[in-house]
């Protein structure tokens, strides 16, 4: 089939050329025949502190069917030159900023004129908030992939991190038993993917989507007989509070964000960079990849395919597990039937749009994380724009993602065949 | 694995002791299934296996046979007695709810004559566990064979739930936005709910054939798309919503013409709908198994370069497959709309997309065998709330063992190792070809 696609694309590579150019075009329109054309009289208010912050930032009130007409029109500048041949840098970049002022745009024609102010500082804080998960769903994602075991029952993982967790820090009250107890749980799941994707060559993708059904029937056979009776013992755990880091949690904007969270938001920042630094620069990570790559040739070399993919794959059960862990005892508490509520499929879908690398799936789990906060947000003040479309966003984008619209992208070239020896 | 000591491997007249050409007995030829575990007794025993899984998660999670487990060295009888009665208990309920219910039968002798039984209803409540097994296994029918048909061309069809949805949007929006003769407007909306489906299938064999995008992630995603265009769509009064809904995210009623006609009377759900599946099934087996076309789809399945070498176009094949296997999903909509529910709402789609893939495997992708597939897993959904109402036992348990044995079917080796049977012949039973995302 690679042979074929690549025919398929040669045929479509010169229209492909102007899939770019025309998506800038089709958000400026959007920005100025939509936004800025129907923005109210008015400022927007865009909020950078919170109430009571130390050291405040002032507003910033933006006059708002101007400066919507100003990012249509700086998009259109930017489709213009897309359609010029650029440098990879140049080519990012332009995505980022036609995606930078599509917001901006949105939010003058939501906010303007509007007695509400947009908060960024609550916006970003609950876009990480939201990310936690899918993140190190991702993680999990790419540390299983890499090794060239599919795994799609990322989702199952999270809903049963979220129930262990749930469970084992309400019967013993410790919060740190929750996340030992998802970790765990999660890693169980992994197993299951493990030894029968490895041991017994169950076809990946299938045994990812029935693993996800299980898990589900299971937690919702649990729930129902065990929690909801003895809801006061078994699923009413308290959460984990925000813990300010001294001096970094001060600085304005940035501080609020990023250092003023729950533990498990700096658990991210330790797995990100250890699942990051452990795969493209030590020896372990060269093993890892060869072994998704290259089963054959990593075999020939002394490294034992079968053992290193176990080891992944319950390595990303256990990452998996605490990112469930935190949907209960890191955010709502109480345990509910199917919680995880696709955000592993979500999290699948940032390891591809992330090509496969942890530091790009962190960034699209964020990408997405900020579609969701940004949804919340705008539909507590009741913007008439169906919040559907913005909860939308992610798998649209990842549909043009594998479609190849932006950008090949390639998977390990072992994922998901069982490796058997000759 | 595979190691088979036995057969077809050597080249025949290798072995003096037996004939190639000699067939054996009938008894001879199911002696060696069980032992060497053929695909049809190892479904069976995966079934098995499951089953006995999930009664012992009955079992263990109920309170009284955990008491009495506790007593375990002073009364085991007990403790094991009590734990058969918790499961067998939920099993039994199961079977009465889709199958048979003795008390059905013993209502119907205390009347005083048939016809006042026949009118009554007495008569058709002996079969309403059957009707809803039936009801039940209609849509899973239909989404099986989606699933079925694509797995078949080599393509795994997550996306039957986004193409449900596709299918329901039309046949609902088709039930009530127009007016049409009675006979006239049930069929116009079953073509609505297969074209539905075929359209979003269509878009996923296109973006296959012309970008090489893998169809798995492109039906999850547009699984999740199309759950927010429905709630999206049900809405908006102009567009689907009831009106005077308030925001309850449900469409109106379809017009009575649109409805599936009833097959045995008023008092029990079975409708045409079951008929149009079977058919269903019977035109994929013709089409997969007769037809030019079925032979490209599975040439296709089993090799696309050999499929491209000989001439056949390996892209169009996959758009074609992906349009039949999203109509058919449709239509699976259309039966629920059409013949149980009347109307739809945001959460219509169930799990239709997830029960279709497990209907698929178990049947191993041939119409008979999802037919038979979904006849088992439509009676355990028909049981369970009985069950529930009965026993306490939560309905999840009957998604854990459907998880449970499609697990054990998807794993030969396993359950042989269980059962201590040999290898099969030629290589394993059901082995599904694993595929990367690269290919």
């Amino acid at each position: 089939m690679t042979t074929l696609a690549v025919a398929g694309r040669s045929s479509l590579s010169i229209g492909r050329r102007w899939v770019a150019p025309a998506a800038f075009l089709l958000l400026a329109l959007i920005d100025i025949f939509f936004f800025a054309h129907y923005a109210h009289k008015g400022d927007a208010t865009l909020a950078f502190s919170q109430p009571f912050a130390k050291v405040t930032v002032p507003n910033l009130a933006l006059p708002g069917r101007a400066t919507a007409y100003v990012m249509g029109g700086l998009s259109v500048v930017l489709a213009a030159a897309r359609a010029l041949e650029l440098g990879k840098v140049a080519r990012r970049a332009s995505i980022g900023l036609v995606l930078f002022f599509f917001v901006i745009a949105l939010l003058c024609w939501a906010y303007a004129g509007s007695s509400n102010t947009f908060n960024v500082i609550n916006q970003f804080q609950g876009t990480l908030a939201d990310s936690i998960p899918l993140i190190l769903g991702a993680l999990a994602g790419c540390l299983c992939e890499r090794a060239g075991v599919i795994n799609i029952a990322i989702e199952g993982q999270l809903l049963i991190g979220a129930f262990a967790g749930a469970i084992f820090a309400s019967a013993f009250g410790t919060l740190w038993l929750g996340i030992i107890a998802g970790s765990a749980a999660g890693g169980l799941v992994s197993l299951l993917l493990g030894v029968f994707a490895i041991a017994y060559l169950v076809d990946q993708v299938i045994l990812g989507v029935v693993l996800n059904v299980f898990v589900s029937g299971l937690t919702g056979y649990l729930y129902d007989k065990l929690l909801v009776p003895y809801a006061n013992t078994l699923n009413s755990p308290s959460t984990y509070l925000p813990i300010k880091i001294p001096l970094l949690g001060d600085i304005p904007i940035i501080g609020p964000v990023f250092f003023d969270s729950t533990l498990f938001l700096y658990i991210t920042y330790i797995l990100v960079a250890a699942v990051q630094i452990g795969l493209f620069k030590t020896a372990w990570g060269l093993r890892v990849r060869a072994v998704g790559e290259h089963p054959q040739a990593a075999d020939t070399v002394g490294i034992s395919v079968k053992l290193t993919r176990y080891r992944n794959v319950i390595l990303a059960g256990l990452i998996a597990g605490i990112g469930g862990a935190f949907l209960t005892i890191g955010s709502v508490g109480s345990f509910g039937k199917d919680m995880s509520s696709g955000r592993g499929y979500i999290a699948l879908a940032a390891v591809i749009f992330g090509r496969w690398t942890p530091l790009g799936s962190v960034g699209a789990a964020l990408l997405f994380g900020f579609a969701f906060e940004l949804q919340s947000i705008l539909s507590t003040i009741n913007v008439p724009i169906g919040s559907y479309f913005l909860l939308m966003v992610p798998y649209v984008a990842t549909i043009i993602a594998v479609a190849g619209l932006v950008g090949q992208v390639r998977a390990p070239a072992a994922d998901g065949q069982p490796y058997v020896k000759a | 694995m595979s190691e088979s000591p036995s057969a077809p491997a050597a080249p025949p007249g290798s072995t003096p002791d037996r004939k190639p050409e000699e067939k054996p007995s009938f008894s001879r030829a199911i002696l060696d299934a069980v032992i060497e575990g053929n695909s049809v007794v190892v479904t069976i025993l995966a079934i098995l296996v499951a089953i006995v899984l999930g009664g012992l998660l009955i079992a263990f999670t109920t309170q009284s046979v955990l008491h009495a487990w506790g007593d375990f060295f002073s009364s085991p009888g007990n403790a094991i007695a009590q734990a058969w009665d918790a499961a067998s208990g939920a099993y039994v309920a199961i079977f009465e709810g889709s199958i048979f219910n003795p008390h059905t039968v013993s209502a119907l002798f205390q009347q005083k004559s048939m016809s006042i039984a026949l009118h009554d209803g007495t008569v058709s409540s002996v079969f309403y566990p059957l009707s809803e097994t039936c009801v039940q296994a209609t849509p899973l029918i239909l989404a099986g064979l989606s699933v079925a048909v694509a797995f078949r061309a080599g393509l795994f069809n997550i996306g039957a739930s986004s193409q449900w949805i596709g299918g329901a949007i039309l046949a609902t929006w088709l039930g009530y936005g127009v007016n049409l003769p009675i006979v006239i407007h049930v069929v116009v909306c079953v073509i609505g709910g297969f074209v539905g489906g075929a359209v979003l299938g269509y878009v996923v064999g296109l973006l296959k054939a012309r970008t090489g995008a893998h169809e798995v992630i492109v039906t999850i995603m547009a699984n999740y798309i199309m759950q927010y265009l429905l709630a999206y769509l049900l809405g908006k009064p102009k567009l689907l919503e009831k009106p005077g809904a308030n925001g309850n995210l449900i469409s109106p009623n379809i017009a009575s013409n649109a409805h599936l006609p009833l097959l045995f009377g008023t008092h029990l759900r079975i409708n045409a709908g079951f008929l149009l599946a079977l058919a269903c099934a019977a035109g994929v087996w013709w089409l997969m198994n007769r037809s030019t076309l079925g032979f490209e789809f599975r040439t296709v399945g089993a090799n696309p370069n050999a499929a491209r070498s000989s001439g056949m176009s390996v892209t169009r094949t996959w758009v074609l497959v992906m349009l039949i296997a999203g109509g058919l999903a449709g239509l699976a909509a259309s039966t629920v709309i059409q013949g149980t529910d009347f109307s739809l709402n945001f959460q219509s789609y169930g799990t239709y997309g997830i029960d279709a893939i497990t209907v698929a495997l178990l049947g191993r992708s041939k119409p008979g065998g999802v037919v038979l597939a979904a006849l088992l897993y439509g009676a355990l959904h028909a049981g369970a709330p009985l069950m529930q109402a009965s026993t306490g036992v939560p309905v999840d348990i009957v998604q854990v063992i459907q998880a449970l044995i499609v697990m054990f079917v998807a794993a030969p080796p396993l359950v042989r190792a269980i059962f201590r049977l040999r290898a099969a012949r030629a290589g394993g039973t059901g082995q599904v070809l694993s595929k990367g995302w690269n290919s």
